[in-house]
């Protein structure tokens, strides 16, 4: 057993066991979770560089074999996410060094944000499907709290909406493993790939796999299911809103495209054709209530909505290059939001708003944050060389190989869409003049340290996101790699029932 | 008794779903948790329902034999039901929090996160 597939779930537990145990000490909990984070990163990489070596690996935890026990795999896919899940962590966590205050600090942020981390790497590292359905219910119940700590009128609100949807979509989920369970007799997921690409597979496959694209749906937030998160991820502090937007509805499309690769490919005109038409759907609806938005994070919660279209648009095309330009695209999303997501989060600090009206003038106040945000900015819109471009243009050409030309104008317009969102915070946000009627009361100054640690973690993003950009021939590579390895599971099938 | 079953869990779900229409935010609850009891029956019904055969090796063999009632499904629904447990209860915490924090129970009126107030 490859220890390093345990580390990425283990490690954060145990940070958030010691941090509870230093419930008193809550100012060392700040330190001990970055610490905590960074460990994660380290173990989650050298996972990535297990498998780049050596192949897929899997664990069988309690030593039962196979289809019976609990199986952690590890292919380049969950490998590579387990990372990003990794880098974001550390980034929050330096962030919430400055932006998380001491009551939320007191009342047990860091040992829930550590039970975040650990449901998400266990969601991505599961091979079995109720074990994923028991790890989103780990990060569900942490996301919880998180949103709702701090008992803000508009927090708890949210709440409720993110509650109840997500709660109906574990529902949803449980009943249709219990069906598919009674169906095969099975749950992990390499036997059951195995089994329903060896024998015919039940006749009720194709409507399970509507009800898993359901339940997904609802946690990746896909049009018509998303409501809850534009009333909701803009409603905690920065930090919680930060990470949210990075892996929470990224978890969702990751289980997406693993049961979709693996599982239901049966009938891929009928289940890929609606995934293709919710991608078109999800992409415009969402674009399309960014721009009727006023308000900094509440933009970026309607186009978090629209970018996920991207991704399960290369899922609806399903074809190599598209595939690898929806993982390459994952990762520029899960980078580019997160920091998006912290810059608005420092303005709303600074400013004591972030409505764009009484918003102005920050270019010249805060050129420091007006950079990183140009640059994410152009990023998501997928202006070259930055790291959304890439992954944009494969998406592009798998499309018009598939002569889906719908789904590339769509993606076009979309595109110019977003430019066009985005510069409206920088015109509203950065360049106007400030309004002289704005009755802003500014929260107190950040001290010089505090203003290294919201300004650090946006510049190492921001550094990422050019750098993905202008060498995206590993990552696309990696894209690539991980895309056959998903439309051929023979490997991962082998791995996880030889182990 | 699949039959029977079979429409209990349908009940439960009509139930479930309707009660999560009303605006008050205690039925949306208990609607919440009556779709989480109606997952949990559905995985019960589906490791079929066999009387009297537990699902034990006798001595004498290496393997069960004759009709018995899968086990695995029992498991996976105290699991589930664990779960369900804990995420009620933060529910239920939840919605006593928004009725203090707003003074109302309708969910209707729990929308200043979806509009921008000047």
């Amino acid at each position: 057993m490859n220890i390093f597939l345990l580390l990425p779930i283990v490690i954060p537990f145990l940070t958030a066991i010691f941090s509870l145990l230093l419930w008193n000490r809550w100012q060392w909990q700040r330190w001990l979770s970055v610490i905590g984070a960074t460990l994660l990163l380290a173990a989650a990489s050298e996972l990535l560089v297990i498998v780049w070596r050596d192949g897929i690996q899997a664990a069988q935890v309690g030593n039962w074999p196979a289809p019976y026990g609990i199986t952690l795999v590890a292919d380049l896919f969950s490998a590579t996410l387990a990372v990003l899940t990794g880098l974001i962590g550390l980034v929050v966590a330096v962030y919430s060094l400055a932006n998380i205050d001491d009551q939320r600090a007191q009342f047990g942020y860091y040992p829930l944000l550590h039970i975040l981390l650990m449901g998400l790497s266990g969601a991505f590292l599961t091979g079995d499907l109720f074990n994923l359905f028991v790890w989103f219910e780990v990060l569900l119940i942490a996301s919880f709290v998180l949103l709702a700590l701090g008992g803000e009128p508009a927090q708890v609100q949210g709440a409720i909406k993110y509650v109840t949807l997500n709660l109906m979509a574990s529902a949803l989920f449980l009943a249709a493993v219990g069906i598919l369970y009674g169906l095969v007799g099975t749950l992990n997921m390499a036997d059951l790939a195995r089994q329903f690409r060896t024998s015919a597979p039940p006749g009720l496959v194709t409507t399970l796999g509507i009800l898993f694209l359901v339940a997904f749906g609802i946690k990746a937030a896909v049009v018509p299911l998303h409501f809850w998160l534009p009333s909701s991820y803009h409603t905690p502090p920065a930090p919680v809103s930060a990470i949210f937007a990075g892996l929470l509805t990224k978890v969702g499309v990751y289980a997406l495209i693993r049961v979709f690769t693996l599982l239901f490919i049966q009938d891929i005109g009928y289940t890929h054709s609606i995934i293709l038409i919710i991608a078109g759907l999800t992409m415009t609806v969402g674009i399309l209530g960014a721009i009727a938005q006023n308000e900094f994070r509440r933009i970026l919660s309607f186009n978090l909505v629209s970018h996920i279209g991207y991704i399960i648009m290369g899922l609806g095309l399903f074809t190599p290059v598209a595939l690898a330009g929806a993982i390459f695209y994952l990762i520029h999303d899960i980078i580019v939001k997160t920091n998006l997501f912290m810059i608005g989060g420092s303005i709303q600090r600074l400013q004591g708003t972030g409505k764009l009206r009484k918003l102005g003038g920050l270019y010249v106040a805060y050129p420091s944050l007006a950079l990183p945000f140009l640059i994410a900015a152009f990023s998501l819109a997928g202006v070259p060389p930055l790291s959304g471009f890439w992954p944009k243009l494969a998406l592009l050409q798998a499309g018009l190989e598939m002569r889906q030309y719908a789904i590339v104008i769509i993606a076009l317009a979309v595109s110019l869409l977003t430019l066009l969102s985005m510069m409206r915070i920088w015109q509203e946000v950065f360049l106007k003049d400030r309004p002289d009627d704005s009755e802003v009361k500014i929260a107190s100054p950040l001290s010089a340290s505090q203003w290294t640690a919201s300004l650090l973690p946006i510049l190492i993003l921001v550094a990422i996101t050019v750098i993905i950009g202008l060498a995206a021939e590993p990552v696309f590579k990696l894209s690539m790699l991980t895309a056959e390895q998903l439309l051929d599971p023979t490997d991962y099938i082998q791995t996880v029932l030889n182990n | 008794m699949e039959t029977v079953l079979a429409f209990v869990v349908g009940g439960l779900y009509a139930a479930g779903l309707f009660l999560m229409m009303r605006r008050s935010i205690v039925k949306l609850i208990i609607g919440l948790s009556l779709l989480g009891h109606a997952a949990n029956l559905l995985i019960f019904t589906m490791g079929r329902l066999t009387r009297e055969y537990p699902a034990i090796i006798p001595h004498d063999s290496n393997q069960l034999t004759g009709p018995f009632a899968d086990p695995l499904p029992q498991a996976l629904i105290l699991t589930a039901i664990v779960i369900g447990f804990g995420v009620q209860a933060f529910a239920v915490v939840l919605i006593k929090r928004v009725y203090q924090t707003l003074g109302t129970d309708d969910i209707d009126r729990m929308r200043t996160p979806d509009y921008e107030s000047n």
